[in-house]
């Protein structure tokens, strides 16, 4: 038996018009067949638990019935299950509105399971922290967490499904479980299955990040060309019980499915390729095969996994000062003297008018940007050629004060910098700053709730 | 006789991706053949003298033979990481076309 997924969404951002065509394809497939939507990143979390204190009915995420209400009736009415975190900040509330959009497509009694218990913001002060492998903060002073999530793995999901929900809405969970609930479920895998878990594991980190494995994130033009990219197909991934299994993508849309999409994405956001860890398993990559095996039909197998790790990883979402943004332009002759000039002027002002202690940055955008560290090593880099230059300032500090005064010194420039500076844009944010910690698997405990209709 | 020196990009793709303040590049040779010069080339040491500008504290590799290609994990180069970076581009994103930009010495074509 083959158990199909197909992925709506690969971030909050991402294209509302794309499960569509995934959903046709789907109802092509005489197979138990799931529609997952990931679209929680860890600044989403952060922004959606500050959404949901100022108003406690929000915190979903904001695309909601954009990426779901133009394909839930069909999954409704065709057993398609959808799996989503696009719970957010506020799991219960999205159950909501997807009960409210289900009764919109006309289906009355839909079963809609909510999983809660990824938020231990709460429980801050009774959890055994310990620091992610990669993190090197203290765990931030609690009046500062605005958010505190466990990534959950599968276990709760898959109770759902045994439960017959249609449809289960998350917070955060592990992307790749959205695939490997269903997976599970259907397949009857053993939660110690390692290596079918594994399997499930990886065919959800495949396609978690949507058209990321089907030409999107790709296209390099004359080098690796894409035909389509206005209409990528998003990924579908067909598995078999024995965890083997096929990427591909629906008929007729734009993109497509190599042996270099699919391991591009297969590293994507690895870091050990041995040792993958996730709530459910410890996935090893080093066996996996990668095959073309027809037009977009890539087939993965190979991999391997081990017993799932004792502690879970957990975000912590904090308040930390503030960030302002400022730019200007200078274009045509000597307009790099010119961008430098402002640049050696606005330092001067700063050092006199800030505290020392506020972070900063310049860009010289058009000439050397995004490569560079904080301490512009490479800013003097030869091709210093352009003649239209955007300087950046970025500055950082507690005091919101001192950030309004860096960017306003900034705008100043506009009558007191060189000649013919213009297009000045200025930003301010609150910074919400994420940290990464491990706390015991015993101390969550995920709950499944499930409703029927509204 | 030296060999003539190009970008790895003319000989490889890659992708980035970002975890905190970790970054991981994904970089695979279009051919096969060509993955042992890969691991001559890209070194943890060549990949960390790249990367220095940023405050990389630390470049490991992981080959990947089943793949021809390697994974590289380098640390703390995102000066804050998507959160807390002043980069405009604070997942680092951009950072697999720097990587790609490396000079190499060119494979030896058979």
């Amino acid at each position: 038996m083959t158990v199909v997924v197909g992925c709506g969404a690969g971030f909050s951002g991402d294209r509302t018009d794309a499960a569509g065509p995934l959903v046709e394809a789907l109802l092509h497939y005489d197979a138990p067949r799931a529609l997952m939507f990931e679209t929680l990143g860890e600044r989403t979390l952060a922004a959606a638990q500050l959404a949901r204190l100022q108003d406690p009915s929000r915190g979903v995420e904001p695309l909601l019935e954009a990426f779901l209400a133009p394909v839930l009736g069909d999954c409704l009415r065709n057993a398609i299950t959808v799996l989503g975190n696009f719970g957010a900040a506020n799991p219960e509330a999205a159950g909501d509105q997807v009960a409210a959009m289900a009764q919109r497509a006309g289906v009355k009694d839909a079963r809609i399971a909510v999983i809660q218990g990824d938020d231990v913001r709460q429980q801050i002060h009774s959890l055994d922290w310990q620091p992610w492998e990669g993190e090197h903060r203290e765990l931030p002073d609690s009046n500062d967490v605005v958010a505190a999530n466990v990534y959950l793995g599968a276990d709760a999901l898959v109770e759902a499904l045994a439960q017959e929900a249609q449809v289960v809405v998350t917070g955060r969970v592990a992307d790749p479980a959205l695939a490997l609930a269903p997976l599970r479920y259907h397949h009857g895998w053993a939660r110690d299955d390692w290596d079918r878990i594994a399997a499930g594991t990886l065919a959800g980190h495949l396609i978690e990040c949507g058209a990321q494995v089907t030409g999107g994130y790709f296209a390099d033009p004359g080098v690796k060309d894409v035909q389509g990219m206005h209409c990528l197909g998003y990924p579908i991934v067909e598995v078999e019980r024995d965890g083997s299994l096929i990427v591909t993508k629906p008929p007729g849309t734009g993109g497509l499915v190599t042996e270099q999409t699919v391991k591009e994405q297969l590293l994507y956001e690895i870091h050990d390729p041995a040792g993958y860890v996730t709530p459910d398993v410890v996935v090893d990559l080093t066996g996996v095969e990668v095959r073309q095996v027809g037009r977009d039909r890539v087939s993965v197998k190979g991999v391997r996994g081990h017993p799932a790790p004792d502690r879970l990883k957990t975000t912590v979402s904090f308040l930390d000062g503030y960030q302002g943004e400022a730019e200007i332009s200078y274009a045509g002759p000597n307009a790099m003297a010119r961008a430098k000039l402002a640049q050696d002027t606005l330092q001067r002002r700063l050092a006199t008018r800030c505290p020392a202690d506020m972070r900063t940055r310049f860009d010289v955008i058009g000439i050397s940007s995004v490569f560079d560290g904080d301490a512009a090593v490479w800013r003097d880099s030869p091709g210093s050629s352009s003649e239209d230059i955007r300087l950046r300032l970025a500055v950082e500090h507690k005091q919101r004060a001192v950030v309004e005064l860096a960017t306003q010194e900034l705008l100043a420039l506009y009558c007191c910098g060189p000649a013919a500076g213009g297009g000045v844009r200025r930003h301010l944010n609150r910074r919400l700053k994420t940290a990464s910690y491990l706390v015991r698997r015993q101390d969550v405990t995920p709950s499944v709730s499930i409703r029927n209709g509204s | 006789m030296s060999r003539e020196r190009r970008s790895l990009y003319h000989f490889a793709h890659a992708r980035a991706g970002d975890k905190g303040d970790r970054l991981n590049l994904a970089v695979f040779v279009y051919k096969d053949e060509h993955y042992r010069w890969l691991l001559d080339q890209v070194t943890e040491e060549g990949v960390y003298q790249l990367f220095a500008h940023r405050g990389v504290t630390g470049v490991k590799r992981y080959p990947m033979p089943n793949l021809a290609g390697i994974n590289l994990v380098l640390e703390d180069v995102l000066q804050g990481g998507v959160n807390g970076s002043l980069n405009l581009d604070g997942h680092g994103k951009t950072l697999s076309s720097l990587l790609l930009s490396m000079t190499v010495e060119s494979p030896v074509s058979r």
